[in-house]
C-alpha cells in the first residue's frame, strides 16, 4: 500500500527550498524593476502587486535600448563579441569533438581525461594564468617580440576585445566539445559507410551525412554556451576592465555593485531574461520539431 | 602520395590535421593553468617573468606567503568551509527531490522537474540578484556566510538531483518491489534497499557539489560581505590585475589540486561501485527537451 504523501513527501524540502530561494527571488527581481525608488535614500522599493507596478525603470531601459543610444551600443557590443566567440569555439571545438569520436583509438581514455579537467580547475583560476602570460613582460610578448612580429610590448590587456573574445574562447570552449562529442559519438557508423559505399567522397560524406545529423548537438552546444556568455562579466572585467569592452553583464553587476540605480538594473536583468528565454524556446521548438519528424518518418 | 591514395581508400584511417588540431588544443587548454601553477615557485615578485625556484610564495615569506598571509589563509578556510555547509545542505536535499521526482506519480512532479531545471540554465548574474534582492529587501537575510551558502546550495540542488536521478532511473524499482513481497516496509525498503543502491550516486553528488562551491564566483561574490567572507575566487578576482605577488597564484594552485584530487577519487570510486552502470549525460538543455516531448 503506498500511500499518496509518501513519495512527495521526500521532494517536499527540495521543493520548499527552491520555491523560496529560487522562484520567489526571480519575482522579486520583477517586483524591484516594476516597483519605486525611496526618496530620501534612493533605494529601490518592491512593488509585490501587480496592479501597483510602475513603469519609469523599465521605460527608461528601453529608451536607451533605441539605436544610437547607451544600451543599444552594449547590446550590440555583446552580440558582437558571443557570436565571435561562439564562432571561435565551433572552429576549434567541431574539428577535436569529431576527431575524438571518430579517429581517437589509443589515445582516447587520455584524450577525454585532458578534456575534462578544465571543467575542474576553477574558472577564474584560468583567466589568472592568462593574465600572467599577457602582461607586458609576459610570455606572450616575449614569444612574439622573439619572433619578430612585436617590436614592442601590446597591450593586451589594456581593454583590447580582441583579448576579451579569446579569454571568452578559451573559458567556454570545453563546455562546448563535450555535448559536440556526445553528438557525434552517437552517430552510426553505418550510415557512413553507406555514403561511402555510394560512391561519397570522404568529404561529400562529411557534408551530406555527418554534418546534417550533427546539426542538432551544435545548436544544442552553442545555445548550452551563449546562456552563460549572455550573463558574463568577471571574464570582461579581469582581462579588459575597460568600459571600451564593457558588455551587458558589466553594466548589470555596474548597477548592483554600486548599489545605484537598482531600479534602471532590475529591469535590465528582465530584459536580458526575456532574450535568453526567447532563445531557449527556439532552441526547444527546433528539438521538439525535430523529435516529431524522426517519429513521422519511422511510422 | 601513397599515404594520400591509402587515407583516400580507407575513410577510417588517421587524418594527420584532425590529431594535429585536437593536440594542440589540449596542450592551448592546459598549459596556461601549468605554467600559473610553476610561477607559484618563483623566486621573485613576478608573475610573468622567471627568476628561479623557490618555495617563499608556500611557506618561506614571513609575511606574504599562502602559510602566513592571513588574508590568504582566511579565503581559503571559507572556501572549505561554504563547500562543506553547501555538501551537508544540498547533497541530502537533492537526493530526496530525485527519490521523490522518480517515484511520485501524480500532477505535481511535472511542474517540480521543469523548476528544478531552471536554475541550470540561469545566468549566474541573474541568479546573484534575485538572490540579493530578496535577501535586502524581503528576508532580511544578513549578507556574509549564511547567505553565501544559502546561494550556493540553490544552484547545486540541481546537479545533484540529475546525479542521483540518472541512477535510479537505472536501477528500476524492481529491487524495491521485491523487498516489500518479501515483507519490508516502505521505509524500510528504501533505507534497507534503495539507499545502499544509491551510495556511488550520493557520493558523486557530494564530490560534485564540492567542487561547484570551490569554484563558484558570481553567487558567492555577491553575498559576501567585505574582507571576512572573501573565497578564493573572489580573492583573484580582486586581485588578478594588481600588483599582487606569486601567492596568489599558490592559493589558487591549492584549490586546483584540492579539486582535481576529489574528483579523481570519485571517479575511481563510482567506476569501481558502479561497473557496468551506462553513463548518464546530464545537459540541462536536453533534460528540458526531454521533458517537452
Amino acid at each position: 500500500m503506498t500511500r499518496r504523501w509518501f513519495w512527495p513527501s521526500f521532494a517536499l524540502p527540495g521543493v520548499a527550498w527552491l520555491v523560496l530561494l529560487f522562484l520567489v527571488p526571480t519575482y522579486a527581481v520583477v517586483a524591484v524593476a516594476f516597483g519605486t525608488v525611496d526618496p530620501i535614500f534612493s533605494q529601490p522599493v518592491p512593488v509585490w502587486n501587480p496592479l501597483h507596478w510602475q513603469f519609469a525603470g523599465m521605460r527608461s531601459v528601453l529608451a536607451g535600448l533605441e539605436p544610437g543610444h547607451a544600451f543599444w551600443t552594449v547590446f550590440v557590443r555583446t552580440f558582437a563579441y558571443v557570436a565571435l566567440s561562439l564562432l571561435g569555439c565551433l572552429l576549434i571545438g567541431y574539428p577535436v569533438a569529431y576527431y575524438l569520436a571518430r579517429h581517437a583509438r589509443r589515445t582516447k581514455g587520455l584524450l577525454l581525461v585532458l578534456l575534462v579537467i578544465p571543467f575542474w580547475v576553477s574558472y577564474l583560476m584560468r583567466m589568472l594564468a592568462w593574465i600572467g602570460l599577457l602582461l607586458p613582460d609576459g610570455l606572450v610578448n616575449k614569444t612574439l617580440m622573439d619572433v619578430g612580429i612585436l617590436s614592442r610590448p601590446y597591450g593586451w590587456l589594456d581593454g583590447q576585445a580582441s583579448s576579451v573574445v579569446l579569454a571568452l574562447i578559451y573559458g567556454y570552449v570545453p563546455y562546448l566539445i563535450l555535448p559536440l562529442y556526445a553528438t557525434l559519438d552517437r552517430i552510426d557508423r553505418s550510415v557512413l559507410e553507406a555514403g561511402r559505399d555510394l560512391g561519397a567522397s570522404p568529404i561529400r560524406t562529411f557534408l551530406h551525412v555527418t554534418l546534417p545529423l550533427s546539426r542538432h548537438g551544435i545548436l544544442a552546444a552553442s545555445v548550452l554556451i551563449a546562456l552563460p556568455m549572455f550573463g558574463d562579466y568577471y571574464t570582461n572585467d579581469l582581462i579588459s576592465n575597460s568600459p571600451r569592452t564593457s558588455m551587458i553583464g558589466n553594466q548589470i553587476n555596474l548597477f548592483f555593485q554600486e548599489g545605484t540605480q537598482r531600479t534602471v538594473g532590475a529591469s535590465l536583468v528582465i530584459v536580458l531574461s526575456v532574450f535568453l528565454a526567447l532563445l531557449m524556446s527556439y532552441y526547444l521548438w527546433v528539438t521538439v520539431r525535430a523529435s516529431a519528424e524522426t517519429k513521422e518518418s519511422l511510422l | 602520395m601513397k599515404g594520400l591514395r591509402d587515407w583516400f581508400a580507407n575513410p577510417w584511417g588517421q587524418p594527420r590535421a584532425l590529431g594535429a588540431i585536437t593536440w594542440l588544443y589540449m596542450v592551448w587548454s592546459i598549459v596556461p593553468v601549468g605554467i600559473a601553477i610553476l610561477f607559484s615557485f618563483n623566486d621573485g615578485r613576478s608573475r610573468s617573468v622567471w627568476q628561479g625556484f623557490s618555495t617563499r610564495w608556500w611557506w618561506g615569506d614571513p609575511n606574504n606567503s599562502v602559510l602566513h598571509d592571513p588574508s590568504l589563509r582566511s579565503a581559503i578556510e571559507q572556501s572549505l568551509r561554504l563547500a562543506g555547509l553547501d555538501m551537508l545542505i544540498a547533497v541530502p536535499l537533492g537526493v530526496g527531490l530525485a527519490i521523490g521526482l522518480t517515484r511520485w506519480r501524480g500532477y505535481g512532479a511535472r511542474p517540480v522537474n521543469y523548476l528544478m531545471l531552471f536554475p541550470l540554465v540561469t545566468p549566474e548574474i541573474v541568479m546573484a540578484i534575485s538572490l540579493l534582492l530578496v535577501f535586502v529587501l524581503l528576508y532580511g537575510i544578513a549578507l556574509g556566510t549564511e547567505a553565501q551558502t544559502l546561494g550556493q546550495v540553490t544552484f547545486s540542488i540541481s546537479y545533484v538531483v540529475i546525479i542521483v536521478r540518472g541512477r535510479l532511473l537505472s536501477i528500476g524499482p524492481e529491487y524495491e518491489e521485491a523487498a516489500r513481497d518479501l515483507g519490508a516496509s516502505q521505509l524500510g525498503a528504501l533505507r534497507l534497499v534503495l539507499l545502499p543502491l544509491l551510495y556511488p550516486a550520493i557520493f558523486a553528488g557530494f564530490i560534485v557539489v564540492f567542487a561547484l562551491s570551490i569554484d563558484d564566483f558570481v553567487v558567492t561574490q555577491y553575498m559576501s560581505s567585505g574582507q571576512s567572507t572573501q573565497t578564493v575566487p573572489i580573492l583573484i578576482y580582486g586581485a588578478a590585475r594588481g600588483a599582487t605577488t606569486p601567492a596568489l597564484n599558490a592559493v589558487a594552485t591549492v584549490m586546483v589540486v584540492a579539486t582535481l584530487l576529489s574528483v579523481g577519487l570519485a571517479y575511481f570510486v563510482y567506476r569501481w561501485s558502479a561497473r557496468a552502470q551506462p553513463a548518464t549525460s546530464g545537459n540541462a538543455l536536453n533534460e528540458i527537451a526531454a521533458l517537452e516531448m
